[in-house]
């Protein structure tokens, strides 16, 4: 049998993490559809028609400004899960990068970045966020338009919260870079005068794709979560732009009108974050080579 | 034991030099400083004025004389005052501390205790029905995002039922027992936040510490099932344990800056949070260096209850620095 067929039936097996990929592509592909379905978009204001309650033509009713719970739930979704991939491949380069350079370098570079890793693993991440997304851009030189604009506020949270998702991967690619390195085909290869960019590349990665693929899936959970606090702080994705996280932050000021705002957001986020989590679980039960050969 | 421990305190305070930086840096690049501010306050202030008081202050050094600067002053033990609360910043600082630190420990030593628990008793039958529901409960556990779960406790036990406030921390000298009540929902949402990854850690800690031979031959030797897990295995199982989870202590203050906002405690989290929303930089700034420090003294104290719990672990300096 052929790895990939053994790989698929494997992730089969694992019930929850099937589950889980269908509802990240529901997820991710809901927005459109529903809203083409329902002929509902996510940005409509009614002022006549805030909190309205579910049913009619508003299935889960609508929030303080009028506009349809449903559709701006599943925008919202897109643009969580968007921020939170884009992190997470962000997050697994700069892991790859600093792994790969740690394990085939050794000595000091080593001792120095996996130091580093050490430290952003210990410290108060979430502090030093808020204060790395409360910082005023045009004092970088950024011109302020720009600055101000939508895209430029996804892309700093992107790289906001990829700057703490990294550090599992860096690990787990230094770990593998050294168990290659002392592998008679990498010394042989070494002899031959290969270079070390291409034992990187050619013997170390290839032995490191399948943890690292788990790790970034992981990762992505968790950095998820991560937006989500920013939002909700008022520091990630900015109104108009929904997300999970600043919906729940409107909706906590208005609690005691309308509870059922603050809950859906949060049951989202949950049920998006189990899934990656759960996807994580399957893919590393499929891919990990040590399990049994069945 | 002495260079391994010299090292590894050296290694802290590099970490802490650089952060200082780091955070200094970054609360230079805040949108609006104070002459921005002092304007806004008079605006009767001309752009040359602005520009001397710049001058006067120093703020149109290049940022590596500026933080010398800072450091200077800082050191001799003046570490600036607040501009929300117009006093001193240590005088702020230190009653949010130690109401953080309540919150901590109790939180810690909450979801450690539960963690071991669940963790033995999910390990004693991997795979059944029992490891099973608590696995579940475990990656539930790990995706629920913290500030929610507040919320619909909020929900539930204060708007709802209305059986404990919905947030504040009680009168200053009400009796122990009624400002306990405050703290039930902030412990809550703090344990939880990191009882799941205990759990999954105690229990494969477990699940690998039952599987040593040392195990074997004490049952060989007659010891009962209690004794065994309790004694040989829970013994072992605690060493990696005990070293995660204090490591975790920078994400454990993480959640308490959600906890604290939420619930409206007042702690080193919120103090951070509400500074930088209110401009008030030079108390974000030296709260967020405290909150740095105190979890690099975290790490190293438990490093070095590692090394003191665990016999086999080598203090030459070239082991640490593996």
């Amino acid at each position: 049998m052929n790895g990939f067929a053994r790989f698929r039936r494997r992730f089969l097996r694992h019930r929850a993490a099937v589950a889980g990929l269908v509802v990240l592509v529901l997820m991710a592909l809901a927005a459109p559809l529903v809203g083409a379905a329902l002929g509902l978009d996510a940005t409509q204001v009614d002022l006549f028609g805030r909190y309205a309650p579910p049913g009619g033509g508003h299935l889960l009713g609508t929030d303080e400004a009028g506009r349809d719970v449903l559709m701006r739930l599943l925008y919202g979704g897109q643009v969580s899960l968007a921020v939170g991939l884009a992190a997470a491949l962000g997050a697994a380069l700069i892991g790859t990068s600093v792994g790969l350079l740690a394990g085939t370098r050794g000595g000091r570079v080593d001792a120095l970045l996996m130091r580093t890793t050490d430290a952003v693993i210990a410290l108060p991440v979430l502090p030093l966020l808020i204060v790395l997304a409360a910082v005023d851009l045009t004092r970088l030189g950024v011109p302020a338009g720009s600055a101000q604009s939508e895209e430029a506020a996804l892309l700093r949270i992107v790289s906001v919260i990829a700057l703490v998702g990294w550090t599992t991967v860096a690990r787990l690619v230094r770990a593998g870079a050294l168990s290659v390195r002392t592998r008679d085909y990498v010394r042989a290869a070494e002899a031959l005068g290969a270079s070390r960019l291409r034992v990187a590349m050619r013997h170390v990665l290839p032995n490191v794709v399948a943890p690292v693929v788990v790790a970034t899936t992981l990762a992505a959970g968790n950095l998820i979560l991560l937006e989500s606090v920013l939002s909700f702080l008022g520091l990630g994705i900015q109104p108009p732009v929904p997300s999970w996280g600043n919906m729940l932050s409107n909706a906590q000021e208005t609690i005691a009108r309308a509870p059922a705002l603050a809950l859906w957001p949060g049951a989202c986020i949950f049920a998006t974050v189990i899934a990656l989590n759960f996807l994580g679980d399957g893919l590393q039960d499929a891919l990990d080579p040590r399990a049994a050969a069945d | 034991m002495v260079a391994w421990l010299a090292g590894r305190l050296l290694q802290s305070f590099v970490v802490l030099a650089v952060m200082s930086f780091v955070i200094y840096a970054m609360i230079g690049l805040m949108p609006g400083d104070p002459v921005d501010i002092m304007i806004a306050a008079d605006p009767r202030l001309a752009p040359e004025d602005a520009a001397r008081l710049r001058a006067l202050y120093g703020l149109d050094l290049p940022i590596g004389e500026r933080y010398l600067n800072w450091l200077g002053t800082a050191l001799s033990g003046d570490l600036g005052y607040s501009l929300t609360y117009n006093r001193p910043v240590l005088e702020i600082l230190l009653p949010r501390l130690a109401n953080t630190l309540l919150l901590l420990v109790i939180a810690a030593l909450l979801a450690i205790s539960v963690a071991v628990t669940a963790g033995i008793v999910a390990a004693l039958r991997p795979r059944g029905i029992v490891d099973a529901a608590i696995n579940l409960a475990c990656f539930a556990g790990i995706s629920v995002p913290p500030f929610w779960l507040a919320l619909v406790l909020i929900i539930v036990f204060a708007v709802t039922l209305g059986w404990l406030p919905a947030g504040g921390m009680g009168e200053a000298g009400a009796p122990w027992s009624e400002r306990a009540a405050y703290l039930v929902l902030p412990v809550a949402t703090l344990t939880a936040a990191s009882l799941a990854a205990y759990t999954r850690l105690a229990r494969s800690a477990m699940i690998e510490a039952l599987r040593q031979d040392w195990i074997r031959t004490a049952r060989a030797k007659g010891a009962g099932p209690a004794r065994v897990v309790a004694f040989h295995a829970l013994r072992n199982a605690m060493l990696p344990l005990v070293t995660i989870i204090a490591l975790d202590f920078g994400t454990l203050f993480s959640g308490a800056l959600i906890t604290e906002t939420m619930f409206g405690w007042l702690g080193m989290g919120k103090l951070i949070y509400d500074s930088i929303l209110g401009n008030d930089f030079n108390t974000a700034l030296v709260a967020l260096l405290f909150a740095t420090g105190v979890v690099l003294v975290a790490n190293v104290l438990a490093d070095i209850a590692y090394a003191a719990l665990d016999p086999r672990i080598s203090y030459r300096p070239q082991e640490a620095a593996r």
